[in-house]
């Protein structure tokens, strides 16, 4: 195990980062689960196009990445990060409800 | 429910992902790593946190970069998109002038990025250089490497020299698939020239346009190596692209760190704006889609 952990030690890892990452893989095999389970097609939402589950989860992480840089680039770092993840999370259910 | 899709087959795809988790997403997890750390070498690394990102987003320098980055990309696409086009039709449909246009069409593409680079910096020189040499004689007070202007123009001539027969190759293999049978049918309705551009042609043509634009934009946003060797980024930084910002930052200045959260802003837009081409040109709002 260790031998394996030293392997990717180039890579520079914090637990952060690991934490970052590991989100998103659970999210995405999340996503394939309830896609298998329940799968679902194509709609027309609110943006007059055509989007998949798939293309909603897209739509939500790229804009939680530009909330997060509108966050530290428009307001810093003194307001604390988690209220651009939670504004995040709320565009998030919007999307998935409304897109 | 019929299924017209086996889920199987996306195992097929599992080599090709093991090539791009290799390639790309693992130096890409690497990046964000660095993005939020400092070093000093040796791969010894301090927690950043967010500093980079806080520091790159009120950074006049990256701000300009950016702004530099986008108005290149602009004026490459509006002067290739339909100069490509224009160009894909009036090549001929049979004969020997296919291959030969084929040929030359595909010449510039041919050639590598640090080669037309010096090809267009002795082009324009003024005293060697066909093209220098002649505007001065011409009265033009032409000079790449003080006036901005004359940069600008230089580069934005040299990629468009060097991209546009990538348009025309798209354009014209859009053309040569449209069937006779619609030219025919628009001859016997007597339709005029510009109709059947407009109503043939340009609809046939919709998806190898699509990716004309994705890929001179994304290749237009990325430049870096032919107005590295032309102007090097000046007169000033005039012609600093984001690029070429980010590779003096990485590798002249070896800020890992700063370099790393700009990549991944740099990374971002670029996502974000090939998936707004993408969407729009793809999109159908008259194409009702199922229940979710």
């Amino acid at each position: 195990m260790e031998g394996f952990a030293q392997s990717f030690a180039w890579m520079a890892w914090t637990w952060q980062t690991a934490t970052f990452f590991a989100t998103i893989i659970l999210i995405l095999i999340g996503m394939t689960v309830w896609e298998t389970v329940s799968p679902s097609g194509e709609r027309l939402g609110v943006l007059r196009i055509t989007t998949t589950r798939g293309d909603r989860l897209f739509i939500s992480l790229l804009g939680a990445a530009y909330i997060h840089l509108a966050w530290l680039g428009l307001i810093g770092p003194d307001v604390p990060l988690y209220w651009a993840t939670l504004i995040s999370f709320v565009y998030a259910l919007g999307v998935f409800r409304w897109v | 429910m019929d299924k017209p899709f086996n889920n199987r087959a996306w195992f097929l795809v599992l080599p090709v992902f093991a090539l791009v988790a290799f390639s790309a997403i693992l130096p890409l997890m690497t990046v964000v790593n660095y993005s939020v750390q400092d070093t000093f070498g040796s791969n010894v690394f301090f927690w950043a946190g967010t500093d980079w990102y806080v520091q790159l987003l009120n950074s006049e320098r990256f701000h300009q970069a950016l702004g530099r980055q986008l108005m290149f990309s602009a004026i490459v696409l509006i002067i290739q998109i339909p100069l490509g086009v224009v160009i894909a039709l009036c090549m001929p449909r049979k004969g020997w002038g296919v291959p030969v246009c084929l040929v030359l069409m595909a010449l510039p593409l041919l050639i590598p990025w640090n080669v037309v680079g010096t090809i267009w910096q002795v082009f324009g020189r003024g005293d060697i250089g066909l093209l220098g040499y002649t505007l001065n004689r011409m009265g033009f007070s032409y000079n790449y490497v003080n006036d901005v202007g004359d940069a600008w123009l230089t580069i934005i001539a040299m990629d468009v020299w060097h991209w546009t027969s990538l348009v025309v190759l798209l354009a014209y293999a859009g053309l040569r698939s449209i069937p006779e049978a619609y030219y025919h049918a628009a001859q016997i309705d007597g339709a005029s020239r510009w109709s059947v551009f407009r109503l043939i042609q340009l609809p046939k043509m919709k998806h190898v346009l699509i990716i004309a634009v994705l890929l001179r934009f994304m290749d237009s946003f990325m430049i870096y190596t032919e107005p590295f060797v032309l102007t090097g980024g000046g007169p000033g930084n005039s012609t600093t692209f984001l690029s070429i910002d980010l590779v003096k930052l990485a590798l002249g200045q070896f800020d890992l760190g700063p370099a790393a959260a700009m990549s991944i802003v740099y990374f971002l837009v670029i996502l974000l704006l090939s998936w707004v081409f993408y969407t729009v040109m793809t999109n159908d709002p008259d194409r009702q889609g199922g229940a979710a």
